[in-house]
């Protein structure tokens, strides 16, 4: 059987759902080895489709960013004979990637949305217009999934568990970690794994307040554009787009957002996508299912009373 | 010091993009230089002004900016923007073999002409609008063995320590980093506001020098890169169906209530 290397996320002993994401699609191609650098996470692995937990130790790996965790499941690719290794499409998971495909000599594919059996993946490419199949075809296929383009499934037995020491090259250990500030968790979904996410932009003022109402009262993430992250008014984490995060969620509301290629960049392989902006020329309507064309201010809290007026 | 800016040509990203069999058709649309290089550019050239007795790039400041990009022939148009900008110089690798080259042909590519250029700091974008990676400055710092500070957010440099700090900005947060040179450093749109060329920066561009470089001028042998040796294959790219025209409605006073019944049909709420 063919054995497959997932990068564990998470921080806190919150392991991330894109992890179940990771196991799901590893669990069609043999043998899942979930990697994990944070042992506080290891608990909370049970709960997904994992056959083998490595827990790796040795060394601080929140002291140097990427390489030492590339470096690492390097040696695990040939200790456990893997085929293929998963890593969420993040900003630092392209960039293990990138690291781990010129140390093993492999083949990488980045922001699939799907990979079967026999390692074939699917990307969707120029705003979602055109599907690409592909494979690796020389060494352990590299592979970044996005977030939320699968259905997680279930574990089906308690993995084994087992240690893991690397050993870490000083090139690795060549840029430090001197201070962090881990981005702050508030009460709300994780962009990339909502199913829906509101985005206000530069029409909110910087009155985000009717942007989270109407995403309170659906469960759903807030995000912003660049417009808005760049004025202060949203944390940089949230910004979607081009240099911010990918979404694909069933429904993305854009409030207030002209939809400029770089934030479309981030949000057009959406499932359903609303806007709402004065503008009746703004060119987030040309990829609108459904647009209102009218104040967020206005239209926001309307929307908000009539959902609250369904439950 | 002596920094190097890799920049690339991409795709005007507003055209409308297809494939040309398994690859980017980019005969048919407009080129430009990749935004996010803008950035890398505009860094280097702040740090030299910060470190220059006469608080200007140029030659007279003891410090020197060399661009670096593979790509056709037509993305001279490109390193010309660049060097409009500020850069001094250029090098361009160009050869028929580098047609269809993956994210580590193009690293490898790369890393052999910084190898040979005695630099203490390689600046580059976050991503290429194109191929959408962000991989190839992760994939450089590897190739070369330096310190890898990428998804800079802010970075100072003290030349006199050869020492380089960057708020590198992930999803994870901020993390403060630092090095000691060499190291590959990649920014974000955040860092700074790209200068436009001025009127006497385009003309003084049209003076300085693309050094051109094939494959066989870096002893690179062609097996190793271009579409034959990528060890990923594109095997098939159809075109999705087209998102139908979507449902526009004036708000007077309705519309949130008429969206919400529009998400209620859809049945996502
Ligand atoms: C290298 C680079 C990277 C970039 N990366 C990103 C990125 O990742 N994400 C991103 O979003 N952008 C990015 N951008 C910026 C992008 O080009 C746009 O500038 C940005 O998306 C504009 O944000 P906006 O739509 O909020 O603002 P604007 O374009 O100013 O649009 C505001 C809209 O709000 C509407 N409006 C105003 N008031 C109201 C109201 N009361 N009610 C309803 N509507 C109202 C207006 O009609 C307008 O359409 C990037 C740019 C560059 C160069
Ligand atoms: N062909 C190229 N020539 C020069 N620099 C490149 C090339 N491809 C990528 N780069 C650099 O690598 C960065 C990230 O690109 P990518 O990994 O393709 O998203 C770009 O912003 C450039 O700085």
């Amino acid at each position: 059987m063919k054995s497959v290397l997932i990068l564990v996320d998470g921080a806190n002993g919150q392991v991330a759902k894109s992890t179940g994401e990771l196991a799901t699609f590893a669990k069609r191609i043999g043998e899942v080895i979930a990697v994990v650098f944070d042992p506080s996470l290891v608990a909370g692995l049970g709960a997904y489709a994992i056959d083998k937990v490595v827990v790796v130790g040795g060394f601080d790996a929140t002291k140097f960013s990427p390489a030492p965790i590339a470096e690492s499941l390097a040696q695990l690719i040939t200790t456990k004979s893997a085929s293929a290794v998963l890593i969420t499409s993040s900003a630092r998971g392209k960039e293990i990637a990138g690291r781990l495909a010129v140390i093993s000599g492999s083949g990488i594919i980045t922001d699939a949305i799907d990979v079967d059996a026999d390692l074939i993946t699917t990307q969707s490419v120029f705003g979602g217009s055109t599907s690409v199949h592909a494979n690796v075809s020389h060494g352990t296929a590299i592979i970044t999934l996005r977030s939320n383009a699968v259905e997680v499934i279930a574990a089906s037995a308690t993995p084994t568990q087992e240690d893991f020491t690397p050993t870490i090259s000083d090139m690795a250990k060549l840029a430090t970690v001197t201070s962090s500030q881990p981005a702050a968790k508030g009460g709300r979904p994780e962009l990339t794994e909502a199913s829906i996410v509101v985005s206000g932009g530069r029409g909110t003022n910087g009155d985000f307040k009717p942007v989270e109402a109407f995403a309170d009262s659906l469960g759903a993430a807030v995000g912003a554009s660049r417009a808005a992250t760049d004025a202060g008014w949203y944390p940089h984490t949230h910004q979607v787009g081009q240099t911010g995060k990918t979404v694909s969620p069933q429904l993305y509301v854009a409030c207030g957002i002209s939809g400029a290629i770089q934030h479309r960049a981030g949000m057009q392989t959406s499932k359903l996508i609303v806007a709402i902006n004065k503008d009746p020329e703004a060119p987030i309507f040309e990829l609108a299912d459904y647009g209102v064309v009218g104040d967020l201010f206005n239209v926001l809290p309307a929307a908000t009373a009539a959902i609250a007026a369904k439950k | 010091m002596r920094i190097a800016v890799c920049v690339k040509q991409v795709p005007d990203s507003w055209a409308e993009k297809k494939m040309n069999g398994q690859v980017l058709d980019r005969a048919g649309v407009d080129a430009v230089l990749n935004d996010l290089d803008e950035y890398a550019i505009e860094q280097a050239l702040q740090i030299v002004e910060a470190n220059s007795p006469t608080k200007e790039a140029g030659p007279e400041s003891g410090h020197t900016i060399t661009l670096i990009s593979m790509g056709p022939d037509r993305a001279n148009e490109a390193i010309r923007k660049g060097l409009s900008m500020g850069a001094d110089e250029a090098i361009h690798v160009v050869d028929d073999g580098l047609a269809g080259s993956d994210a580590l042909a193009t690293s490898l590519v790369l890393a052999n002409v910084i190898k040979s250029g005695n630099f203490d700091l390689v600046f580059c974008g976050t991503e290429s609008t194109d191929a959408r990676m962000s991989v190839v400055p992760a994939m450089l710092a590897q190739r070369l063995g330096w310190a890898q500070l990428t998804f800079a957010a802010s970075v100072a440099v003290d030349v006199g320590l050869s020492e380089v700090k960057i708020a590198r900005a992930t999803e994870v947060g901020i993390e403060n980093m630092s090095a000691k040179f060499p190291a590959v450093i990649s920014v974000n749109e955040k860092i700074n506001e790209p200068r436009y060329p001025s009127f006497k920066g385009i003309m003084a561009a049209k003076k300085k020098s693309i050094q051109a470089k094939s494959l066989s001028d870096l002893g690179i042998t062609p097996s190793e890169v271009g579409g034959k040796a990528a060890w990923s294959n594109v095997k098939d790219a159809l075109l999705r169906p087209a998102r139908g025209a979507g449902i526009k409605v004036e708000d007077s006073g309705d519309g949130g209530s008429k969206l919400v019944d529009f998400l209620a049909e859809k049945r996502v709420i």
